[in-house]
């Protein structure tokens, strides 16, 4: 079943053209990455996806909803979680309440969800220790822990990730690729990755390549070649 | 012992009004980063609705009986009033120049004359009454229920709710006018409140008389402190808040509605300032002007005591109150009479409560040299990023 699909997406900063005429398609339980050099889009593409810019033209269409004028937080609220890059914890709340803002997704909002889910301390068990420090005093690690956990607690249906390892130490991203391999496995949830680490785009099922704002090429991961490597991520 | 305590109680009195009435303050400006300069006048409408309601109190002859609760019921219908005009200042102004604080900083400077002038040429009676028209009508959506709203039928009971209150609004004006004479007419003139039998006059402690009046304003402002704390540190719309106050985006994008956040932040902070204009309202006349004089005052408080930051701003107002009084009453020649004579006129001349101002100014501005971040500036690895 199609989750997510864009139709011929056009996103503008100003005046200069960003995304041409994106189309991409995601299915339940699928985790499809997305690849690309530096500056093609791929943010730009995920920002339009959860509703921080708007499309100039083209179709999102969530959940077999149509959602290019619903503000972000509609967007998160029916079931599309965003894990920013450079993480976006919000710095002067404590790790638990930043965990307890990851359930106002849900429907009734934090005020009725006040209970954090063990699953999450699962996967990041470093989170459970760390509860009451501010998350703006966590390591770059420990918050791309915390922002992947918080995403988590709204139940999405579709989790964008950008970028999850840039600038983090080896072991962590490790953690990290297993923890999002455990959570699609347990939750059947699909996940949009944008990464340029090649042992995590190797772990999705299938890959988009952007080129100037565009998809140029697409398919199983397992057909990803070393031309198409090293065509489009930078090593 | 009883200069201490005399000192320190005039000290904290002093604070405690430039607290209160910079606590609203520092939620808008501090939290939201609004510079709101409208603050002073809807401390005005604050000070005004203590006034209207003790007329009525007055007037009306069932509630008469009760008149001497009449100041308790004005906190309240401040906070209303204040609250619904600064609701309305954010859906119209201030919300289309979110970003962009020298455009909000004249608006709320233009808002702030059109408010001064309003109180001046409209009877009070009828401006009560537009106030009670805008409050119902901003808030009778949010009691109905949302399929009621929805579609072509929703527009028709959308407007149908404005006619209503609008005709409540008119309604209420007329009785308000026919009923107590001295809100008929429009006058730009100050009035008074008078304080009730039971607030007059002083209480004995150790040999010095605690006026009633201040101790209860420093009630008043103890109690709008810690539910102004509690609500932000313990509820889920403090939470949200607070989010939206430290990452606007990111909060939006976790489902938060930053929009209702931004009306209640911004209610919440002019109802602050009604609550205040009760407070001021008991210090001395009531005028349009009456605003004017504790804007810079309240913007000097949040500034001292580091923006975004209420234990700041408490220290900061009580530490401002305690120097006025220890310059302005001329203290320090009462504790060190000999002084010598060129120092000792020095502080002569600064001991008036005008100049003690000048003084105090001053001396945030050199403090300010120091730390350009106040008291309390925030700390740790997020202040680089």
């Amino acid at each position: 079943m199609t989750l997510l699909k864009t139709n011929g997406l056009n996103t503008y900063y100003g005046e200069s053209h960003i995304l041409r005429d994106v189309d991409i398609n995601i299915k339940t339980g699928e985790m499809v990455c997305l690849i690309g050099r530096n500056g093609v889009g791929k943010t730009t593409f995920l920002k339009s996806l959860i509703g921080l810019l708007t499309p100039r033209s083209g179709e999102i269409i969530f959940n077999g909803e149509l959602i290019n004028r619903k503000p972000p937080h509609q967007r998160a609220r029916s079931g599309i979680a965003y894990v920013p890059q450079g993480r976006e914890i919000i710095p002067y709340l404590s790790v638990e309440e930043n965990l307890q803002l990851g359930m106002e997704a849900l429907p009734g909002g934090l005020a009725n969800h006040k209970k954090i889910d063990d699953l999450v301390f699962e996967l990041f068990p470093v989170l459970k220790k760390f509860l009451p420090r501010r998350g703006g005093d966590l390591s770059g690690g420990q918050q791309q822990q915390l922002a992947i956990a918080r995403a988590l607690l709204g139940k999405p249906k579709l989790l964008l990730l950008d970028e999850p390892t840039e600038g983090i130490q080896p072991n962590i991203v490790l953690d990290i690729e297993s923890a999002v391999k455990r959570i699609i496995s347990e939750t059947g949830i699909a996940v949009l990755l944008v990464e340029q680490h090649l042992h995590f785009v190797k772990q999705a099922d299938r890959y988009y390549a952007m080129q100037r704002g565009g998809i140029v090429a697409n398919g199983p991961t397992s057909e990803l070649s070393k031309a198409v490597v090293e065509k489009f991520l930078s090593v | 012992m009883q200069l201490i305590l005399e000192s320190l109680f005039n000290g904290v009195a002093i604070g405690s009004v430039l607290l209160i009435a910079a606590l609203g303050l520092a939620i808008v400006f501090g939290l939201m980063g609004v510079i709101n300069l409208a603050h002073g006048e809807l401390m005005m409408l604050g000070a005004y609705s203590t006034y209207i309601t003790q007329l009525i109190f007055k007037q009306v002859s069932f509630l008469n009986p009760f008149y001497d609760s009449y100041v308790i019921v004005s906190i309240g219908i401040a906070f209303l009033v204040s609250g619904t005009v600064g609701i309305l200042l954010e859906r119209t102004v201030i919300r289309r120049l979110y970003g962009s604080p020298l455009e909000t900083l004249l608006a709320t400077w233009g808002v702030s004359l059109i408010l001064q002038q309003f109180v001046r040429s409209v009877p009070l009676a009828y401006g009560s009454g537009l106030v009670i028209a805008i409050f119902i009508s901003l808030f009778t959506p949010l009691i109905l229920s949302d399929e009621l709203l929805h579609g072509a039928k929703g527009k028709l009971i959308r407007a149908c709710t404005w006619g209503v209150s609008a005709l409540i609004g008119v309604g209420t004006g007329g009785v308000l006018s026919s009923l107590v004479s001295k809100l008929s007419r429009a006058s730009a003139r100050n009035v008074d409140v008078t304080a009730p039998s039971w607030m007059r006059g002083g209480i004995d402690f150790l040999g010095s008389t605690y006026p009633k009046t201040r101790l209860l304003i420093i009630l008043i402002t103890l109690i709008s402190v810690l539910v102004v704390i509690f609500f932000l540190d313990k509820t889920a719309w403090g939470l949200r808040i607070r989010a939206v106050t430290q990452n606007r985006p990111m909060s939006e994008c976790l489902g938060i509605s930053t929009e209702k956040v931004d009306i209640i932040t911004f209610g919440i902070g002019s109802g602050l300032a009604g609550v205040a204009g009760v407070a001021v309202s008991l210090l001395g006349s009531v005028g349009p002007n009456v605003g004017v004089n504790y804007i810079v005052g309240c913007f000097m408080v949040v500034v001292l005591g580091g923006v975004g930051n209420l234990l700041g701003t408490i220290l900061a107002s009580l530490s401002i109150g305690l120097m006025t009084d220890l310059i302005g009453a001329g203290r320090l020649l009462t504790i060190w009479p000999d002084m010598p004579s060129p120092l000792a006129s020095t502080v002569d001349f600064f001991a008036t409560t005008s100049m003690a101002r000048v003084m105090i100014f001053a001396l945030i501005v050199l403090f300010l040299q120091f730390s350009p971040t106040g008291m309390f500036p925030q700390k740790g690895r997020m202040v680089e990023s």
